[in-house]
């Protein structure tokens, strides 16, 4: 048995069999296939989907949704990111577990509704102010997207932040024939609440302690400003100190748990292709090719792209000395390589054209 | 297991002192709001105070109830995500005249959907936090921080714009009203979306550049023709009601679509089939019939697509490439065959024919038999099979005969996928109609 899919619909499979039973987003191309699913299957799911107003209130509505129970989704495309800055800031600050899906096109602006790109790596990363981290995943293909946004609901519990599935037009809006033992996973359990004591809590700093949801027995506080652990603001310098020191440290004290990279080591090579996303595809074949002509190659795809996982990536750049970084933006991702791989050329195989990359380009820059 | 038991309070205000300036009505307002909680009894953790920013936006902090204190002018969003995933939850809104200016569309929004929420904005005319600047509510002429010479908009009419887009309770009054709080409890108690109207003094701004007070108040309301007292209610449920009304009858979920591999294919390497037609002939779906008859045979298919924005006018290209492996989304190929269905399509595919290797194949309509390129042309002729084929089926047919001429998977597949699908009868004739032409 085959399925045809395409990744907006593993995307909403995955949230459904993570337990998503709260969709909001507003219509915006290549995104709108996961509103479009979502506003039909949720509701006989037992959720409730919404199309908001705009982007503000659709994220606003899951934010607040997740306070009072619900595993929490919205999905857009970069200009939708843009509104949604201010909130994602919320959600860091308030420690709310929510799931963002960017499918990318070409930008800036308006741009290219149609066209692919990756040009939003650093945005999502740096798109609300104070800088504090957030988590982003990277699916390869349709059967990936399923996977990584069920993984997307567990982290997003786990850590208490918003975690992006960041993906493409290409991967979102292509059916592709996929194996149905792909579209599987271990349904993550009911999330683990806390129904009294203070709903935040700073010590030790990179402990993540369960949320607090509305309607549970004792009343509960949430708020966006500087806090104390009982969600008062504060202007003591102490407790502030140790809301930030908190906000970094429970996602940079485990990266390992969140580190998601496929490695394919070849030993003795000295060329490490780095590709993430729909370019991941461009990128085995051209390692493939690489080693049929009797060359050595190595390569990994990332697909947890923030945090960088920068354990893995040293690991992989041991005995390395050029790395090829594609991708279809103007070298976003490279800036993360070069400062990991200070010992190697690093270069760019970059389109920002809306056309994939060609293996044949990626061949050609690892020698 | 835990049992907690929930008293209802003697008061639902914690012992903080609030924070506001001598004068400011914003305090008087709380009050009246801890009196229609203690009138309704409800359980503290049930109740969720969702504030706004501004003076008002401090609110949530001297209650002990449950709190939400999000950006300035969504608080409105916030509490429609609480109230929909939890309806059990009594959701009010605290927001100042500036959240109805910046959230505004989320007021509008609000109130047409009825969702089932309190909004109760302490309206003083001005931005008290920030420095009392001019707000949506600033009647004309008033002196402000950013209107020195006296303020040039108009003041939104707050009450009628939510009333008359669905409100189900729309109150306007003043903090000094005797019956304040037994009004905020009745808007509490309405199942739909409720809204008050509550002008008061910020005395460290407003009151100072326009010797504005009570009394002017009364006066200013009545000089705008602002209507005051309750002026609109109504008991329909809310959204979230109507929501899980509509949910229900909405069916079962759809159990995920499984296509069986039963064929067999005879394809070694790729091979990518090109259809360039016209929009609204149904190119897409031919297309997408086609690769399912190749996942029938076993091949691994992905489709990717081309039209314009306003999808029935102009062209519609479906390019499906076929592998007998796996394999990734990659810049899709030059076609190995193109099926050339209309002048649309041909205008698109301009580039495309002089790329084509002499290997390739092109299957088209009579009209395109002497098209220039390298590819061979074979011509399908529907009308030679006698019947006339609709329009929206030519794209199906000429499809058809291309996979039976190029051979790489049994047309019998092709017919299995149609049969499996919707319009499975006229889709079936296309077929014959494609097939009939190849004699
Ligand atoms: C996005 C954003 N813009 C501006 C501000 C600054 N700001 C804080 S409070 C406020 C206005 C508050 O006025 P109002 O809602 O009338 O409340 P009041 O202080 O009068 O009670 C503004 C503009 C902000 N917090 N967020
Ligand atoms: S600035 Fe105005 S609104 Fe704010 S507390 Fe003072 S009087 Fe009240
Ligand atoms: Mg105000």
């Amino acid at each position: 048995m085959r399925e045809y899919i395409d990744g907006a619909s593993a995307i909403v499979r995955g949230a459904l069999d993570a337990g998503c039973t709260f969709f909001a987003g507003y219509p915006i191309t290549p995104a709108s296939g996961i509103l479009m699913h979502m506003m039909r299957e949720l509701p006989r799911a037992g959720g409730v989907a919404i199309q908001g107003e705009d982007e503000i209130a659709s994220i606003g509505m899951c934010i607040g949704a997740s306070l009072a129970g619900a595993r929490s989704m919205t999905a857009t495309s970069g200009p939708g990111i843009s509104l949604y800055s201010e909130n994602i800031g919320l959600a860091v600050m308030g420690e709310v577990p929510l799931v963002i899906v960017d499918v990318q096109r070409l930008g800036p602006a308006t741009g290219g509704a149609t066209t692919v790109g990756q040009g939003d790596v650093q945005f999502v990363r740096w798109g609300t102010s104070g800088g504090y981290p957030i988590i982003a995943l990277a699916p390869t293909d349709a059967a990936d997207a399923y996977r990584l946004t069920v993984r997307a609901f567990e982290l997003a519990d786990r850590f208490r932040c918003p975690v992006f599935v960041l993906t493409d037009k290409d991967v979102a809006m292509t059916p592709v024939t996929v194996d149905p033992d792909d579209l599987r996973a271990i349904p993550p359990g009911p999330r683990s609440v806390e129904t009294h004591g203070d709903p935040y809590r700073y010590h030790p700093p990179g402990e993540i302690h369960p949320l607090h949801e509305f309607g549970r027995g004792a009343p509960v506080r949430f708020t966006g400003s500087t806090h104390d652990e009982q969600a008062f603001i504060t202007k003591d310098r102490s407790t502030i100190r140790s809301l930030n020191t908190h906000l970094i440290a429970k996602i940079e004290d485990h990266l390992h748990e969140i580190e998601l990279v496929d490695t394919d080591p070849d030993p003795g090579a000295r060329t490490l292709i780095v590709s993430y996303g729909v370019v991941a595809g461009a990128a085995r074949v051209a390692t493939q090719a690489i080693r049929r002509t009797g060359r050595n190659c190595s390569s990994v795809v990332v697909r947890s792209l923030w945090p960088v996982p920068e354990a893995v990536l040293a690991k992989a750049l041991v005995g390395v000395d050029r790395v090829v970084v594609a991708e279809l933006n103007p070298g976003l991702y490279r800036r993360e390589i070069e400062r990991v791989a200070q010992h190697c050329d690093v270069v760019g195989v970059n389109r920002i054209d809306g056309h994939l990359i060609d293996p044949k380009d990626i061949m050609e820059a690892a020698w | 297991m835990v049992t907690t038991t929930i008293t209802t309070l003697g008061t639902y205000r914690n012992d903080r002192p609030y924070p506001f300036c001598p004068g400011c009505g914003h305090g008087q307002i709380l009050d009246r709001l801890n009196d229609a909680l203690i009138e309704l009894g409800r359980r503290p953790d049930e109740v969720v105070i969702v504030s706004d920013i501004g003076c008002s936006g401090l609110s949530d902090q001297y209650f002990d109830t449950s709190a939400f204190h999000g950006l300035h002018g969504r608080s409105i969003t916030y509490a429609t995500g609480i109230k929909l995933a939890n309806p059990d939850l009594t959701v009010i809104v605290i927001m100042g005249d500036g959240g109805t200016g910046i959230g505004g569309t989320h007021l509008l929004s609000a109130a047409r959907r009825n969702v089932g929420i309190t909004v109760l904005v302490m309206n003083n005319m001005n931005f008290g936090m920030t420095g009392g600047q001019h707000s949506t509510t600033t009647i004309e002429g008033a002196v402000t921080s950013t209107t020195p010479g006296g303020n040039l908009e108009h003041p939104l009419d707050i009450c009628a714009t939510v009333g008359v887009n669905g409100a189900a309770f729309v109150y306007r009054g003043t903090s000094f009203d005797d019956d304040l709080a037994s009004t905020i409890a009745d808007a509490i108690r309405t199942p739909g979306f409720a809204l008050l109207d509550v002008w008061d003094l910020c005395t460290a701004y407003f009151v100072r550049s326009n010797a504005f007070s009570r009394r002017a108040i009364a006066e200013t309301m009545e000089a705008h023709g602002f209507e005051t007292g309750l002026l609109r209610r109504s008991t329909v449920s809310g959204y979230e009601a109507a929501y899980r009304q509509a949910a229900d009858s909405t069916g079962e979920q759809r159990a995920p679509r499984r296509i069986p591999t039963s064929f067999t294919h005879d394809l070694a390497g790729r091979c990518s089939l090109l259809l360039a037609g016209s929009a609204g002939a149904k190119v897409n779906s031919a297309a997408r019939l086609i690769g399912e008859g190749a996942i029938r045979s076993g091949l691994w298919v992905s489709q990717t697509s081309d039209y314009p924005v306003t999808v029935k006018t102009g062209h519609s290209l479906a390019q499906v490439t076929m592998t007998p492996d796996p394999a990734p989304i990659l810049p899709i190929p030059a076609p190995d065959a193109l099926v050339l269905l209309s002048h649309d399509g041909m205008r698109q595919v301009g580039l495309t024919l002089p790329a084509l290797r002499p290997s390739a194949r092109v299957f088209t309509t009579p009209e395109f038999a002497r098209i220039e390129t390298d590819a061979r042309v074979e011509v399908i002729d529907l009308e030679r099979a006698g019947s006339r084929v609709p329009k929206a089926s030519v794209a199906l047919a000429v499809g058809a005969a291309a996979v039976d001429r190029l051979g790489v998977y049994p047309v019998d597949a092709l017919r299995e996928a149609v049969q499996a699908g919707r319009f499975a009868d006229k889709n079936l004739e296309a077929i014959e109609a494609g097939l009939a032409a190849n004699g």
